[in-house]
């Protein structure tokens, strides 16, 4: 697991315990994240990676699994 | 014009019959004429707001297009020669250029909105500040006429506008097919506000006639005619009553009130909606459903994903997030964990862009405070019940008789009760009043009038209370049906005949039980004012 991914599930993992993020692969098609979730995620997330998540990129295929968001903030990373 | 006028009626199964009857190619032209005309009968000067909102948003948005595509192949061209940092630099400077011009369509229309809509509103407010110091506040406070469906239709479209600069979809090229999203007739007095890669395709397809899409198309106009005409209409007179004379119907007249309204604006709005979506489903235009069953949730967030859903949605993906998500607002947060602590540093975005949404959310239904206390309360019980959330789950581990059928319907009436009381706001108008009938309903203690004969003296007979009652059993029978699917379609599917017969049934019961009698006006829709 990368250490992207590690930090990923550790954020989630202080939103929602009781959820395992290393197997969910639909947080938000199931309903697990909402908006509320979502934006604190991305404040966790721009605060850890020192990235910028603008609102176009708050899509279900980025925010459905750990990796799925891992993908994105290497992506992210690289432009 | 309304749903119910006769001319609406009748130039509607024209409508249909015509679009069957043509060419493929001339029923997207026929629906843009439709929809002028539609639009032109409320007033030819209202035709100029939309053909600003519709020209200035084709001119803007294939601007926005022809700028991204330059870009993109000047990045391509220097593909070997720039370094990353130089290509990084080049398109968030070109990102900023298309940006503005995106700024300045939603400055140009929601601008003529504000003017309009809330000029009076923020003049009389200005003029009141000015006179609590003492200074004579004798501003001008312009008067509008406010378009038919405005709110509606430039939601719509700044939408689009915003989606085609996130590069989400690519712009309409053809200026009257646009037009043609911007101002398709059903949904532009009450929504749904609908989004384009989703509408325009059917929109603008010619569909062929298809026997069960259309038959069920006429089944959810006839089931929106009912909602809006045997059950809207037929308690409005109560609820204006009850609403007009706050000194003579406080206490438990107020508790009445609550519960006929929540009918009626039921009734009314998801009335409308039907008939739009009917409409669409005749034409094979398919829409977005705007209500899923609302009264069945078990909290005011999940009542807020079930009712008015585009508007809601379109708040979330256009405001929400952009201003939760955008730098300042991150920036905030990091100096809030750094001076607040982490827990609460992290959730300052979602307070303030919460706070704001509901804000304007408020505004959004009108320009007087009552909305706007409206919308901030229920910013304020959304949070706290977000803050709460983690002592549910822990009484719901616990006490197991606290997830059964019982339990969820105490929640869901309790849910039901406190969004009606909230809703008081929207009937009374004034705030002071509101707070002051809320009270009434604890202390006035007139319980009597639930059985001494006070109740049929609110402008209700006898007739009315059992077709109000039967018609709220059958909405709450079909509810609970449609929450295993699509009741109609389900019935097609078994049996075309007993499909039929149900669409006989519909309109007889439209016939028989609409609040007509003599001197018949229907009343305008809730949301239209909107």
């Amino acid at each position: 697991m990368s250490e992207t991914l590690s930090t990923i599930i550790e954020i989630l993992q202080d939103l929602h315990e009781d959820v395992d993020f290393e197997t969910e692969n639909k947080l938000i098609d199931n309903k697990i994240l909402d908006s509320f979730d979502i934006v604190t995620l991305i404040s966790e997330l721009s605060n850890e990676f020192d990235v910028t998540i603008p609102a176009d990129k708050i899509i279900p295929e980025n925010f459905n699994s750990a990796q799925a968001l891992a993908n994105m903030i290497e992506e992210l990373e690289d432009e | 014009m309304l749903f119910t006028d006769s001319l609406f009626i009748f130039g509607l199964i024209a409508l249909f019959i015509l679009y069957f009857a043509i060419a493929k190619k001339y029923r997207w032209m026929l629906l843009l004429g439709a929809s002028i005309a539609f639009y032109a009968y409320s007033g030819w000067s209202n035709l100029i707001y939309i053909a600003v909102t519709a020209a200035s948003t084709y001119g803007i948005t294939r601007k926005i297009e022809k700028m991204a595509e330059s870009a993109s192949a000047e990045v391509k061209a220097h593909k070997a020669e720039w370094s990353r940092d130089e290509k990084k630099a080049y398109k968030e400077r070109e990102k900023k250029k298309r940006f503005r011009w995106l700024v300045l369509l939603l400055v140009l229309n929601f601008g003529i909105l504000a003017v309009i809509k809330y000029g009076a509103f923020t003049m009389r407010n200005v003029n009141s500040v000015m006179g609590w110091f003492g200074r004579e506040g004798n501003l001008p406070v312009p008067q509008f006429l406010l378009p038919m469906g405005i709110s509606f239709y430039l939601f719509q479209t700044m939408g689009y506008a915003i989606d085609v600069y996130r590069e989400k979809y690519s712009c309409e090229k053809n200026f009257a097919k646009l037009a043609l999203f911007v101002s398709f007739f059903p949904q532009l007095i009450q929504g749904p506000i609908s989004r384009y890669n989703e509408l325009s395709e059917g929109l603008y397809a010619g569909n062929d006639f298809e026997s069960k899409r259309v038959m069920l198309g006429v089944q959810r106009i006839l089931w929106g005619y009912f909602k809006k005409v045997a059950l809207a209409d037929r308690i409005l007179p109560a609820v204006t009553m009850l609403i007009s004379d706050s000194e003579q119907y406080d206490g438990i007249y107020a508790f009445i009130g609550i519960l006929y309204y929540t009918l009626q604006l039921y009734a009314d709005f998801t009335g409308g909606i039907d008939i739009t979506i009917g409409i669409g489903q005749v034409l094979g235009i398919p829409m977005a459903e705007n209500f899923q069953r609302p009264f069945f949730s078990k909290g005011i967030v999940e009542y807020w994903r079930r009712w008015h859903i585009t508007l809601n949605t379109w708040f979330k993906d256009y405001l929400f997030y952009p201003l939760s998500v955008c730098q300042p607002m991150l920036k905030l947060s990091k100096w809030s964990r750094e001076k607040l602590g982490k827990t609460v540093g992290k959730y300052v975005p979602v307070y303030i862009a919460t706070i704001a949404v509901w804000f304007l959310t408020g505004l959004w239904h009108g320009a007087a405070w009552n909305f706007i206390v409206w919308g901030l309360m229920n910013a304020v019980i959304i949070l706290i019940s977000e803050k709460l959330t983690p002592l549910y789950e822990k009484f719901h581990q616990k006490y197991k008789w606290s997830n059964t059928r019982p339990y969820e319907g105490f929640m869901a009436i309790r849910t039901t009760l406190m969004m009606g009381c909230l809703r008081m706001f929207d009937c009374y108008r004034d705030v002071p009043l509101t707070f002051k009938m809320f009270a009434s309903m604890f202390y006035k203690g007139n319980f009597h009038i639930l059985w001494d004969g006070s109740l049929m003296q609110l402008g209700l007979s006898a007739a009315d209370y059992i077709v109000l009652l039967a018609g709220t059993v059958i909405l709450f029978t079909a509810s609970m049906f449609g929450r295993k699917g699509e009741v109609r379609e389900r019935l097609y599917n078994k049996s075309p005949f007993v499909s039929c017969c149900l669409t006989v049934t519909l309109f007889l019961l439209v016939m028989i039980f609409g609040a007509y009698g003599i001197g018949y006006d229907s009343s305008q829709f809730i949301y239209n004012q909107f």
